[in-house]
């Protein structure tokens, strides 16, 4: 089964949910989207690592060739060409490689150079496999990465846990497509309800089953849990406001593999994500 | 010479655009002639990049130099290709701007401030 976890912004806990649940299922594949800032390997410390570049295509112009007729530019729509001075510029830097000037040039004074945007690094540590996207600082996207990552983990028999990145926009929509279920992690806190709503509506847009784990839960009343009980979220799982629990996390330690307790919340947690997905199945089958 | 301005209405007397690539239009001063006009900014409402079309636009006028408050890597390359200058602006109005830039007293921007990676786009 595919898990994708996700949140609306960072630090609410996502990291700390997908690596926790890699840890307890017995063997799985745990695949780091948040290509901007991911930190699952922190607390992996995977070993055996290997490297694969990424690259993208990027225009590169003939100035021999090139008239100037500025087809290119006004085709596109992200701007990342300028003509000045009977000379094209090109800013690699906003440029998503649509590959459209290139096809577009009327004089085939453009061709397409690789340019690298980050690497996919693998790694295991004990029976999880590790996989994780790092996008090159400044790049304009990291899609071709985590097109990548998906690759990489073609769906089996084993669990995979995708630690999606923070937001709602393409690059989490590349996240989640292939995913079984989608746990959505929110803090009890207005700003959680907030993010939390975007990351639902993405989910039922993309109609795919879904549950909420609640995270740094305390007595007494939770936003996030009255709008889960609002919109009819199910609330899978509720991981406790407790400080070893934090103590294990500030140090990149892996909760459930240092503590019984935490092993015992993840296991049970992971249980509950299986039988969402059976049932999820099940509906499925009945359509 | 011809200068531009960042504008946020069509009028000589309101304040300068705090954006360059999002301003809504740019008035194009001929400091000769002491006249005139304003054009629409056609980049003010893209997705990514603003800022390079932007002075794409501002070097399409034939302008020497742009008075902004502020201006993005990128389109600072742009300008500097067709060697425009780029001066700080002040607070207060277009007509204000170019009265402090006629008597020379505006300096050369000197703060270009990294780009949003294609996300917002100065
Ligand atoms: S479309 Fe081709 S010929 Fe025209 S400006 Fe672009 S590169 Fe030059
Ligand atoms: S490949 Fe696409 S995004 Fe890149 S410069 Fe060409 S048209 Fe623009």
């Amino acid at each position: 089964m595919r898990i994708a976890v996700l949140s609306g912004k960072g630090g609410t806990g996502k990291t700390l949910i997908s690596v926790n649940l890699a840890a307890v299922s017995k063997e799985a594949i745990y695949i780091d989207c948040d290509v901007e800032e991911p930190n699952g390997h922190l607390f992996f410390k995977p070993e055996n690592l290997a490297a694969e570049y990424i690259s993208v295509k990027i225009p590169l112009v003939d100035n021999e060739l090139c008239n100037g007729c500025r087809i290119c530019a006004v085709f596109c729509q992200y701007n990342a060409l300028a003509y000045i001075n009977q000379k094209l510029l090109i800013f690699d830097d906003v440029c998503h490689s649509c590959g459209g000037c290139v096809l577009f040039c009327p004089e085939k004074a453009l061709a397409e150079k690789e340019k690298n945007i980050g690497i996919v690094q693998s790694g295991t540590s004990g029976l999880v496999h590790v996989i994780t996207g790092i996008l090159d600082t400044g790049e304009a996207s990291g899609v071709p990465i985590i097109k990548k990552l998906m690759q990489n983990a073609p769906a089996g028999q084993e669990d995979v846990f995708i630690d999606c990145p923070p937001g709602s926009d393409c690059i989490v929509m590349e996240s989640i497509k292939d995913a079984d279920y989608c746990v959505l992690v929110a803090e009890p806190t207005l700003f959680g309800v907030h993010n939390l709503k975007m990351v639902h509506d993405l989910v039922r847009l993309f109609r795919k089953p879904h549950g909420a784990v609640l995270n740094k839960c305390l007595e007494g009343y939770d936003p996030a849990a009255q709008y889960c009980e609002d919109h009819g979220i199910r609330i899978i799982g509720r991981i406790p406001f407790d400080h070893d629990l934090g103590t294990l996390n500030s140090n990149a330690l892996i909760a459930a593999r240092e503590n019984g307790k935490y092993r015992e919340v993840f296991t049970s947690l992971l249980q509950k994500v299986r039988e969402e997905v059976q049932d999820a199945a099940a509906i499925d089958f009945k359509r | 010479m011809k200068i531009v301005l960042p504008a946020n209405e069509r009028s000589m007397e309101k304040g300068i655009s705090v954006s360059f690539g999002r301003a809504p239009y740019f008035l194009v001063y001929d400091t000769d002639t002491q006249e005139g006009v304003f054009i629409e900014n056609n980049a003010a409402k893209s997705q990514g990049g603003a800022g390079i079309k932007a002075a794409q636009t501002v070097v399409d006028t034939g302008a020497k130099a742009l008075l902004t408050p502020r201006c993005g890597e990128n389109a600072a390359d742009v300008l500097k290709a067709a060697n425009i200058e780029i001066y700080q602006s002040i607070n207060g109005s277009l007509e204000n701007n170019i009265s402090t830039f006629n008597k020379g007293e505006l300096k050369i921007l000197s703060e270009i401030h990294a780009g949003f990676h294609g996300k917002g786009g100065e």
